[in-house]
């Protein structure tokens, strides 16, 4: 019978969701994370904490719009009062800049290594510990053994890890739960109006386990991660507009 | 808690130990000489011998002119020291800080002791009529600083104990030889008819430094409390050591990981006991071949959770080496804090720095990659921008100021602001094209500039002008000009990226 098929079978799905580590919706009913119409892209409609994500940037730009895309993620894990870690080989993350993407900057915790080697092992026993609320590493390499490694960490410990490889010149498997790569995309402002805007990000999900990739174009604004269809000024922009005038 | 101090002279140690080993002596004349210049001089004088006018630094001849039954002994030099060590360390009964004070005296640190002797009284009493019994002459005196304690107990005729405070009123009328001055000092202020340290304690400072000099006023400071001075204790108080003798020589990783448990588990149970946790620990292992290997530890917390610690330490076993064995192993506990268990409890649950879990991992990662490596950072009040940020010292440090978000600043800022080639239109307007790391971006958005000012008191040199760009791209960077515009003399540089 075939109903009776598709039940086994979204059964069976469910089930290996859960030996994979992700938590089902119900479990959980006010995720941390709610990115808008990117949810459904992953597994349960739900963005995966406990799970290790990797971004690929290759050039500086792209590693600062990762860095605020990323930032403005672990600003929602950190509402709870948890503590960041944020492991780099080369850091030139500017610690202010981090408030207006929701963190509190002196509640990060900067480890700055010069070995690879160092950064890996730093990274895996700060994934270990469970009260952390997310840990970054900015690492220009990682095998598919030291992402599997990790994997294998955070499925214990629930931790979210973020992977920022900064030279990503051969994109090898991970064992990374997605991949992400965000570029800037250029900000847009009102008809008439001088200056920058909110920064804009365009947002490619290259692979995720379990869920369908996608590619959006998002906008910071207002503390909040907003998916935007068109090229023209958010609704926040406009909102605000019309506050200041 | 305000200090309290002891001193105790030695009124004639070396004849009192020589009658103590000769009782035969006693009540005899005797002096010790040493020579000088080749001449024999005396140092010490029994208090028969002092009794018939024989002094110290009077030249052997002399004395025996006017004493011809004078016993002489040669001195030994150190003698005096050892003795003082001696009697300073069955001193400790009384207090855990006992210094030497050269060379007739000692000085205890009596803060917080006297009331197991049921008051400052009975317990000066105590040590006195102790040292009276075993034979040696002392005075002794107590109060607030060590130079009020030093001057009652060599001149003070009314009372030995000085209560709190009260140092100025009983140094008034003691004689100016009480505050441990230099000799010439001391004549200059004979010849002025300055006798008693009275009649120049109210002087203006400045007239006693011109004429006397900075040790006077030091002297002075310290008796009445304006100084601080310490005594060097002849035991550095360092209780928390564990020792751990082993039958045979330890030469595996698993049987210094056995030893290191055992040793913590005995550390950890006082520890606990006491309501402290240890900072540093450091482990010494000493070997058949007479060499010790150590490793040390550190925790952001007080701990005193065995776990952890012996966690921290099996980071360092393979850096010990055992050779051909370890046959003693010492774990000491250099800096021990209070911990207090109640906020322990009010922490689980509650996610954040504090959390046990997050220090125990910092210790881990210090103790593998160092801890200069760990950095956490703490708002500062500059506008600059290097120099709005400043490390913090510890964990539990809050910020005291908040984090502005008034002003854009880039998620990434460079090390040092790099020089860049612009095509700037006209004065204070942001440039239109600018070259870096030979890539051409021509901006089409721009916010700025925002002046930002050196800190004259800090640094000279240029402002600079910032500017919020956007290219084509859309790639945001943080462009500033050096100092004014002027012409394409101008200085531009690039100093971050923007999300």
């Amino acid at each position: 019978m075939p109903a009776e098929k598709a039940d086994i079978i979204s059964q069976l799905q469910k089930d290996i969701l859960r030996l994979q580590g992700f938590r089902s919706k119900s479990a959980d009913s006010t995720p941390d994370i709610d990115l808008g119409p990117i949810n459904t892209a992953f597994p349960n409609a739900t963005f995966p904490t406990g799970a290790v994500h990797e971004f690929l940037c290759a050039v500086k730009e792209h590693s600062a719009a990762t860095t605020g895309f990323v930032s403005a993620l672990t600003g929602n894990l950190m509402r709870h009062g948890g503590a960041c870690i944020w492991i780099s080989v080369a850091r030139t993350l500017f610690p202010p800049s981090l408030k207006t993407f929701g963190i509190e900057p002196d509640k990060v915790i900067f480890i700055d290594l010069q070995r690879i080697k160092d950064a890996l092992w730093v990274l895996e026993e700060a994934l270990k510990c469970e009260g952390i609320a997310a840990v970054i590493a900015e690492i220009p390499e990682i095998s598919f053994t030291q992402s599997r490694r990790l994997q294998l960490v955070v499925e214990q410990s629930k931790v979210t890890g973020f992977i920022l490889r900064t030279s990503a010149r051969n994109a090898n498997t991970t064992a990374c739960v997605t991949r992400w790569k965000i570029t800037p995309l250029p900000s847009q402002l009102e008809e008439g109006m001088p200056g920058v805007g909110f920064p804009r990000w365009h947002v490619e999900l290259l692979k995720v386990r379990n869920g369908r990739p996608g590619v959006w174009n998002m906008e910071w604004a207002d503390g909040k991660c907003v998916v935007i269809s068109d090229n023209k000024a958010s609704a926040s922009t406009q909102e605000r507009r019309l506050k200041a005038g | 808690m305000s200090k309290r101090f002891v001193s105790i002279w030695f009124r004639h140690l070396l004849t009192d130990w020589l009658v103590r080993k000769q009782p035969g002596l006693q009540n005899k004349p005797f002096v010790f000489t040493a020579p000088v210049h080749n001449r024999m001089i005396i140092t010490s004088v029994s208090p028969a011998a002092e009794a018939q006018g024989i002094r110290t630094a009077m030249p052997l001849a002399d004395a025996k002119a006017i004493v011809s039954s004078l016993e002489v002994f040669d001195d030994q030099a150190e003698k005096g020291s050892q003795l003082l060590k001696a009697l300073g360390e069955w001193c400790i009964r009384y207090t855990p800080v006992v210094g030497i004070d050269m060379p007739d005296g000692l000085l205890l640190d009596v803060s917080g002791c006297t009331h197991l002797w049921e008051g400052e009284r009975p317990y000066l009493k105590e040590i006195v009529t102790k040292l009276r019994a075993i034979g040696y002459d002392v005075r002794g005196a107590m109060a607030d600083t060590i130079g009020t304690a030093w001057a009652i107990s060599r001149y003070g005729k009314v009372t030995p104990i000085i209560n709190a405070g009260e140092q100025s009123a009983a140094l008034m009328s003691l004689p100016s030889a009480a505050l441990r001055l230099e000799e010439d000092a001391l004549a200059r202020l004979q010849k002025l008819g300055l006798h008693q340290i009275g009649s120049f304690m109210n002087m203006p400072r400045a007239v006693l430094r011109r004429r006397f000099g900075q040790q006077l006023l030091l002297r002075l400071g310290q008796a009445l409390g304006q100084e601080t001075e310490v005594i060097e204790p002849i035991y550095p108080v360092s209780p928390y050591e564990e020792r751990l003798p082993c039958l045979e020589p330890i030469r595996t990783a698993t049987g210094i990981e056995i030893a290191v448990k055992a040793l913590l588990e005995q550390l950890c149970l006082r520890l606990q006991k006491e309501g402290k946790g240890l900072r540093t620990a450091i482990l010494k292992g000493y070997r058949v071949d007479n060499r010790m290997v150590q490793a040390e530890i550190g925790t952001n917390r007080p701990s005193h959770n065995t776990d952890h610690l012996f966690n921290l330490f099996e980071l360092k076993i393979p850096s010990i080496e055992p050779a051909l064995g370890i046959e003693l192993f010492t774990l000491e506990a250099l800096k021990v804090e209070d911990v207090s268990p109640s906020q322990e409890v009010l922490w689980i649950g509650n996610p954040g720095l504090k959390t046990p879990a997050v220090a125990e991992l910092l210790d881990r990662v210090a103790g593998k990659v160092g801890e200069e490596n760990i950095r956490r950072y703490l708002p500062a009040e500059h506008y600059w921008p290097e120099r709005s940020i400043r490390p913090a010292t510890a964990i539990e440090e809050k910020p005291t100021t908040t984090w502005r978000t008034d002003k854009p600043r880039p998620v990434q800022l460079l090390f040092k602001p790099e020089p860049i080639e612009v095509t700037a239109p006209i004065p204070d307007y942001p440039p239109m094209l600018f070259r870096y790391k030979g890539k051409l971006h021509e901006i089409r958005k721009a916010d700025g500039p925002e002046r930002i000012e050196r800190e004259w008191w800090l640094d000279g040199g240029e402002h600079r002008d910032y500017y919020n760009v956007e290219d084509a791209e859309g790639q945001r960077y943080w462009l500033f000009r050096s100092g004014h515009y002027s012409g394409d003399n101008s200085q531009w540089f690039i100093h971050g990226f923007f999300a």
